[in-house]
């Protein structure tokens, strides 16, 4: 395929999308306006099933099949990281022995915030159905926070605190839980991801149903997923080397 | 007031992205990824998302722009 007819095969693709979109967005209600079709059957349903946070009802509630699909997207491309970047025959792992020194105040405020990270990654994932965040949010924060250990102490701590083994094991355990839920609701026959946990008091830690419980397994798979994937790439970056 | 904050949020996004876009090495990209990330964040909260603000300031300004240093630096670094 030479420039010629890429150009053509790609103005003929644009010049389509611009008009699909321009219908799709002349249907829509106008920017800013008051009549929010979504919102108007959305929030109810939260509120019926004592959701504070209407976006997580959204997600893990009234939309939970389209949730499990990201889940087993995010395992589909943890897989395909780690197939791809794993230590190949020819390729060693390769340990350096002391860390290039951090700078000190470095070293200090990362020692400072983690604890603090985590917290709030923890706290974004169990207060997912009350307040903004969840088990998405939440996950990648515990999982870009717990890799403040190799600013303060170095690969070879990080490697220490963090057997990528157990995270490989809970990413496909939490994503499995996930099902699991889900095929619950099937077996009590109100349909697969229905929330069939009592409800609870609005605005309560345990309320919601089933909406928390997703929110932690989300958290769960999402902040083990990143832990491998940074993992991976890290090791790629620092610690192996060709023989 | 709300709709100049969000106008002042859209020229900002804007702005942003045409840098990343603009920013030749790869590593340097990284780090213009990571402003717009931020700047992205900024668009949501003030078009009242704060669920997606806070996905897109973990996933965006952290996680990505992360990925991307470490696989420069594996890159820049081969022999061959």
């Amino acid at each position: 395929m030479n420039r010629r007819v890429r150009l053509l095969v790609f103005a003929v693709g644009a010049a389509g999308l611009a008009a699909m979109f321009a219908l799709a967005v002349a249907g829509m209600p106008p920017f800013g306006g008051a009549a929010h079709p979504y919102r108007d059957l959305a929030v109810p349903a939260a509120l019926g099933h004592a959701t504070a946070n209407v976006v997580a009802s959204v997600t893990f509630d009234q939309r939970g099949l389209d949730t499990l699909g990201e889940e087993v997207i995010l395992l589909a491309s943890v897989i395909g990281a780690a197939a791809l970047l794993r230590t190949r025959p020819g390729e060693h792992e390769h340990h350096p022995l002391a860390d290039p020194r951090q700078p000190e105040a470095v070293a200090l405020v990362a020692y400072l915030l983690l604890p603090l990270i985590l917290l709030i990654g923890l706290n974004l994932v169990v207060h997912g159905h009350l307040t903004p965040g969840g088990g998405f949010q939440g996950g990648v924060v515990l999982a870009t926070g717990l890799h403040l250990l190799y600013l303060s102490g170095g690969y070879r701590s990080l490697r220490r605190l963090r057997p990528i083994e157990w995270y490989q094991w809970v990413e496909g355990a939490s994503t499995l839980a996930f099902a699991g839920v889900g095929l619950g609701g099937l077996a009590l026959g109100a349909g697969l991801l229905a929330n069939v946990l009592p409800y609870g008091p609005f605005q309560q830690l345990l309320s919601a149903g089933t909406v928390p419980v997703l929110n932690v397994v989300v958290g769960l798979a999402v902040g083990a997923g990143a832990v491998v994937l940074l993992g991976q790439f890290l090791t790629q970056a620092v610690a192996e080397e060709r023989r | 007031m709300n709709a100049a904050l969000i106008a002042v949020a859209l020229v900002l996004v804007a702005v942003a992205g045409t840098a990343v876009a603009l920013t030749g090495d790869p590593g340097r990209q990284a780090i213009t990824l990571s402003v717009y990330g931020l700047l992205l964040t900024l668009l949501f909260l003030v078009l009242q998302a704060p669920d997606v603000a806070l996905s897109q300031l973990a996933v965006g300004t952290a996680l990505v722009p992360l990925m991307v240093m470490l696989t420069v630096r594996k890159i820049g670094r081969r022999p061959r």
